[in-house]
């Protein structure tokens, strides 16, 4: 398992600047592979955005569905692991979808002529990412016992927001694209490669700062337990 | 800002908000080390 750690990292690490190269080679025009994502006709450049906005949402989603299932089973078994996992899930769940919150209003200027819009993708999408911050706020600053419980409830109902942001490009009439895969539009096959293999890269990444995450979690419950043991004992060793 | 501006800072963005998140870690896991260090010179003590 230790020995895993690096390899994923050496991994990641080379399918992150391979997905970096191929997302940009023709705008740098350093051509290190023959091949590399084409310039779209209509939005030009710009569109390359695309290749991250749309990989960190998947990640997000997935990391959100996570949570979700991680909380179901600490409501039913009790088992703090399921717990740890939950909350990692959301905390790296959100630094995905602020990246999709960030990158989404710089490609939405020079494409729509506007940074913003309450549009219902846009809107969903930063409510979703409110309750996660929301979650994280509740398991940070809460010191009940019940902190757990009440998150993994806030997580259950907190997901459902999930499939609403999703598909509500389908169901609504909104500024934001139909989906390119599944949503009836159509891709270039080496646009379609390049999207790929940057979300290939994204959720490798997003699985080795989960495990960082997790082990650390897990070492500050055992330094918080080692302290309270600690504080039960006298000097001498014995109960007080 | 040209259409390449706004590429290269939405790639930009992606990898501060990214490498943030990353140094919070490294800064939470050098505070755990020290914790740790402190309990085993107070067991040692004992």
């Amino acid at each position: 398992m230790k020995r895993a750690f690096p390899i994923l990292g050496i991994v990641t690490a080379i399918l992150l600047s391979y997905a970096l190269c191929m997302a940009l080679m023709p705008v740098t025009h350093i051509w290190i592979f023959t091949v590399g994502a084409p310039t779209e006709q209509t939005m030009g450049n710009v569109q390359r955005i695309f290749y991250y906005h749309v990989p960190s949402a998947w990640t997000a989603f997935i990391l959100f569905f996570v949570n979700f299932a991680a909380s179901v089973v600490y409501l039913i078994r009790r088992r703090p692991a399921a717990d740890i996992v939950a909350l990692v899930s959301a905390e790296v769940g959100v630094v995905f979808c602020t990246v999709v919150l960030i990158t989404g209003p710089i490609w939405a200027r020079p494409v729509w002529g506007i940074w913003w819009t309450w549009d219902v993708r846009l809107t969903s999408t930063l409510v979703l990412w409110l309750i996660y911050v929301s979650y994280l706020f509740l398991r940070r600053f809460s010191s009940s016992g019940q902190t757990p419980t009440l998150a993994a409830a806030l997580a259950v109902l907190g997901a459902l927001c999930v499939p609403f942001v999703y598909l509500s490009i389908r169901f609504f009439r909104t500024q934001h694209p139909q989906p390119v895969i599944g949503g009836g539009g159509s891709i270039d096959p080496r646009m379609l490669h390049v999207l790929l293999i940057n979300w290939l890269a994204f959720s490798c990444f997003a699985y080795l700062v989960c495990w960082s995450r997790y082990r650390l979690e897990k070492l500050q419950r055992d330094v918080d337990e080692a302290h309270a043991l600690e504080s039960l004992l006298d000097p001498r060793g014995s109960v007080r | 800002m040209s259409g390449n501006g706004y590429l290269f800072a939405a790639y930009a963005a992606t990898w501060i908000i990214h490498i943030a998140y990353l140094g919070t870690i490294v800064r939470r896991y050098s505070r755990l080390k020290r914790e740790i260090e402190q309990l085993k010179k107070s067991g040692t003590r004992s």
